[in-house]
């Protein structure tokens, strides 16, 4: 399984004085076992480019290929592709409608065409992997939760699909610390058990250093760095041209080193940072 | 009344029924708060701490089940003064969409006034300034839906200064926006308070955002449980966690370097503080 | 996608017609429709399309935006001369099938959609040299004086300025919950009427519950800002009579004075 971006252009208004070139010429590989985070500010096109990943939009030109398969063709079968490639909007708790926990996650699987019992195993399990009590809530209604479990229904409800790969849409947009930590933590569950692709939009540089294997920064339509985490946290200085950032802690590293200590600056998290500082003060002591 | 304080609240309890729970749910416990004139007050907390619930009692917007606020003296009770209390209490609410009226941001900034009964050269004048001071003047011919969120918060913002505020109380103004428009609305919150020499309550989930305050109250279970400045509150990392909140990265290194034995200050906050001292 | 939709089709300018005070113009198009229903023959609107030419030259709006505001009602335009041409009895001239064509019917349908023109593009000329906050604000005050009678004017006006500020911001939202829906596998498109309005439930209760959210802070919001009716209310930019809205004013009652009197005079 794997998802591919040929040279994909997107405009806005084409052929109207506002037209406006959301994606420009982006070129990108999706594998197996990635866990993607993908970044860059309001407007640079990250929204617009994950639209394309299960065909909600369409390319002004280029091609879009899912599992083999090229999406950009009239025949294509577009359900199918958003079974493999589930997309999880922002605030998607605002797209709940059931009276039932467990009639708004079996609304996916129910599209898919599935039997009872499928759907029924479905539901349980994606309630499970998004750690809601399946038995206490299948008969509630999704309106009675707080707002982060809200989001956790929404979220398995398109678990329920079964996608090979997911993607979310800035999954912890209003959260507080706890409410994202958890719904952070179930994603990296998903993709360590569940074997699930995927890419996470996100505009917290923390959170992405400390899950994601692979970054793609997009910047004005276009695909600006591709690399693996820790090769794109080391190139701090373009990333604030970018209006980005890195974490404060791989900033205070950097900025340690560069006062003439010899440490290594690639630290993505307080736990590295730690365990880097400590040997090199024992190293400084010894020598 | 004593003239320094902007907000009195004297232990307040509030109360309310929830659907499909038995009984009263209590939203805050014995509050006690004085707000004073010109501080930059943080109410950090997570979600369901009480935090909103404290904001819409402080202009009159809920009343307390039992206890008295009062805002510049008067009483939240007492029905002749509510609007005399929003005036002085301006609030900003945290979706930027849910609290823009008017379809040009000029007629919207003039809402407030336009309510307040004043004469137009003066609504005019107002507005004018407000837009100035939270940089949004080229904007003011502008429809408000195609604004980013930022902008969008800054309007709103405006919306209220033009009704001459002495206080302006903010409900996490920044927690529908992406980084670029947090730090437009922090940029505008802190020139506000230094500048303007409004006194703001920020009320927030955001670490980050509580550290430039002068003093922090942490809320849990409607109930304030540690009370200090920055600093203070954060070198209690374990503390602050366990209250579900978070702590500069660098403040939670030196707690962990310090438990390995290392001896450094605990108070840092910032990258620049802990490179020098390190 | 829904986002490309433009509601309140106004056409920012600067000419005398804009600034006409928004009351005058809502009388005079008043006025403009009375005297259209007045005229029983076609000579007058010869007076008619001069004056809607002259309104649109000095809009500056261009022609080809006016009759843009035609496009939309075509179809009733069309129906309207259909049913006027074969509905007429008369001087029969030709036959097609089992519908007759007569003088009079030719006639009849001629002058019947001509009214239906006259009549839209005068009023979209009204909309489009007008914002929509200052017509609401011309809508309030002309209603004003029924508030003796029990006429909420200030609240009609409020709603309409609300939904016009939220339509955009709903319309966004219907495309977000509708690809939401979509990537779970729902269907919009295909399917008879019946399952369609059926598939169109995932979309409109979480609008509904979305809406009723945004009223509720809308409320709050509005409170806070001190909010209390229109009583004692004042206004950024207050409406006032000038110079030329009395001249306007004046200038095309005796206009459509003349133009009704015809019927009579001829």
């Amino acid at each position: 399984m794997i998802i591919k971006l040929n040279n994909l252009n997107y405009i806005y208004n084409s052929g109207n004085p506002f037209e406006k070139k959301a994606l420009d010429n982006v070129n990108l590989e999706i594998k197996e076992g990635d866990f993607i985070g993908l970044i860059g500010h309001t407007g640079s096109g990250k929204s617009t480019m994950v639209q394309h990943l299960n065909g909600l939009m369409k390319p002004t030109t280029g091609q879009i290929i899912v599992d083999g398969i090229d999406i950009t063709q009239k025949d294509a079968n577009l359900k199918e592709v958003r079974q493999k490639v589930g997309l999880v909007f922002q605030y998607p708790e605002h797209q709940l409608f059931e009276e039932t926990i467990y009639k708004d996650i079996a609304f996916g699987p129910k599209n898919l065409g599935l039997s009872d019992e499928e759907i029924h195993i479905r539901v349980k399990n994606s309630m499970e992997l998004v750690g809601l009590d399946f038995e206490y809530l299948k008969d509630r209604s999704p309106f009675e939760l707080s707002g982060g479990q809200k989001r956790r229904v929404a979220i398995a409800g398109v678990i329920a699909m079964k996608p090979k790969v997911l993607v979310l849409d800035e999954p912890t947009a209003g959260l507080d610390p706890r409410g994202r930590d958890e719904i952070l933590g179930e994603i990296q569950k998903l993709y360590e058990k569940e074997g699930i692709t995927i890419v996470l939009v996100s505009h917290s540089m923390e959170d992405v250093a400390k899950l994601v294997n692979r970054i793609v920064v997009m910047h004005r339509g276009r695909v600006a760095m591709d690399d693996e985490t820790r090769e794109v946290f080391k190139r701090a200085e373009e990333l604030e041209k970018l209006g980005l950032g890195v974490p404060q802690i791989t900033r205070f590293m950097k900025h340690f080193k560069e006062k003439g200590n010899d440490i290594r600056d690639d630290i993505l998290t307080v736990e590295e940072a730690k365990e880097e500082i400590l040997s090199y003060l024992r190293r400084r002591k010894n020598a | 009344m004593d003239n320094d304080i902007m907000i009195k609240i004297e232990d307040v309890t509030y109360e309310y029924n929830s659907i499909g729970e038995e009984g009263q749910l209590r939203a805050i416990r014995n509050l006690s708060i004085d707000v004073k004139r010109g501080e930059f007050l943080v109410i950090l907390g997570h979600n369901g701490s009480g935090k909103s619930t404290l904001a819409k009692l402080m202009n009159g917007l809920l009343i307390p089940t039992k206890g008295d606020i009062y805002v510049m003296g008067m009483n939240t009770k007492d029905e002749n003064k509510i609007w005399n209390i929003r005036e002085k209490a301006g609030m900003v609410f945290q979706n930027p969409d849910n609290q823009i009226v008017a379809t040009i941001v000029e007629e919207d900034v003039a809402f407030g006034p336009e309510n307040q009964g004043i004469p137009p050269a003066e609504i005019r004048k107002r507005v004018d300034e407000a837009l100035r001071i939270v940089e949004m003047t080229e904007y003011k011919r502008h429809a408000p839906h195609l604004l980013s969120g930022g902008q969008k918060q800054r309007v709103a913002i405006a919306g209220i200064l033009a009704m001459n505020p002495d206080c302006i109380i903010f409900d996490e103004p920044t927690a529908m926006l992406d980084p670029t428009g947090r730090i437009e609305v922090m940029n505008t919150i802190k020139k506000l308070n230094k500048v303007e020499e409004k006194t703001i309550v920020l009320i927030t989930h955001y670490m980050d955002e509580a550290v430039e305050a002068d003093r922090i109250l942490v809320m849990e279970q409607g109930e304030i449980v540690m009370a200090g400045t920055p600093r203070e509150i954060f070198k209690q990392v374990k503390k602050v966690k366990e209250l579900g909140l978070d702590v500069p990265q660098v403040t939670e290194l030196v707690y962990e370097l310090r438990k390995e034995g290392i001896d450094i200050q605990e108070d840092i906050l910032t990258v620049e503080e802990l490179v020098r001292l390190l | 996608m829904l986002k490309d939709i433009t509601i309140g089709q106004y056409f920012p300018g600067d000419t005398i017609i804009h600034k006409l005070d928004p009351r005058i113009k809502i009388i005079i198009i008043a006025l403009f429709i009375t005297s259209l229903f007045f005229i029983n023959t076609f000579f007058p609107y010869v007076f008619i399309l001069i004056f809607i030419l002259l309104a649109i030259r000095l809009s500056k709006v261009p022609v080809k935006i006016v009759l843009k505001g035609l496009k939309p009602l075509f179809f009733i335009i069309f129906i309207t001369f259909a049913i006027n041409v074969f509905m007429t009895k008369g001087e029969v001239l030709f036959q097609i099938g089992p519908l007759t064509v007569t003088k009079e019917g030719i006639s009849q349908a001629v002058f019947m959609a001509l009214r239906l023109i006259f009549l839209i593009t005068g009023t979209s000329l009204l909309t489009l040299t007008t914002s929509p906050i200052s017509l609401t604000d011309g809508i309030e005050k002309l209603l004003s004086p029924f508030k003796k009678i029990g006429l909420p004017a200030h609240e009609l006006a409020m709603m309409m300025t609300i939904a016009l500020r939220f339509i955009p911001t709903l319309l966004e939202e219907t495309d977000k919950i509708m690809k939401a829906q979509m990537a779970r596998g729902a269907d919009f498109e295909s399917g008879n009427i019946l399952n369609r309005a059926k598939n169109l439930v995932p979309l409109l209760v979480p609008l509904f519950i979305n809406a009723f959210r945004r009223a509720d802070e809308l409320a709050t919001a509005m409170e806070a800002r001190c909010y209390r009716g229109g009583d004692n209310r004042t206004r950024l930019n207050e409406l006032k009579l000038k110079r030329h809205d009395i001249i306007a004013l004046v200038s095309t009652t005796f206009f459509f004075a003349f133009i009704i009197s015809i019927r009579y005079i001829w």
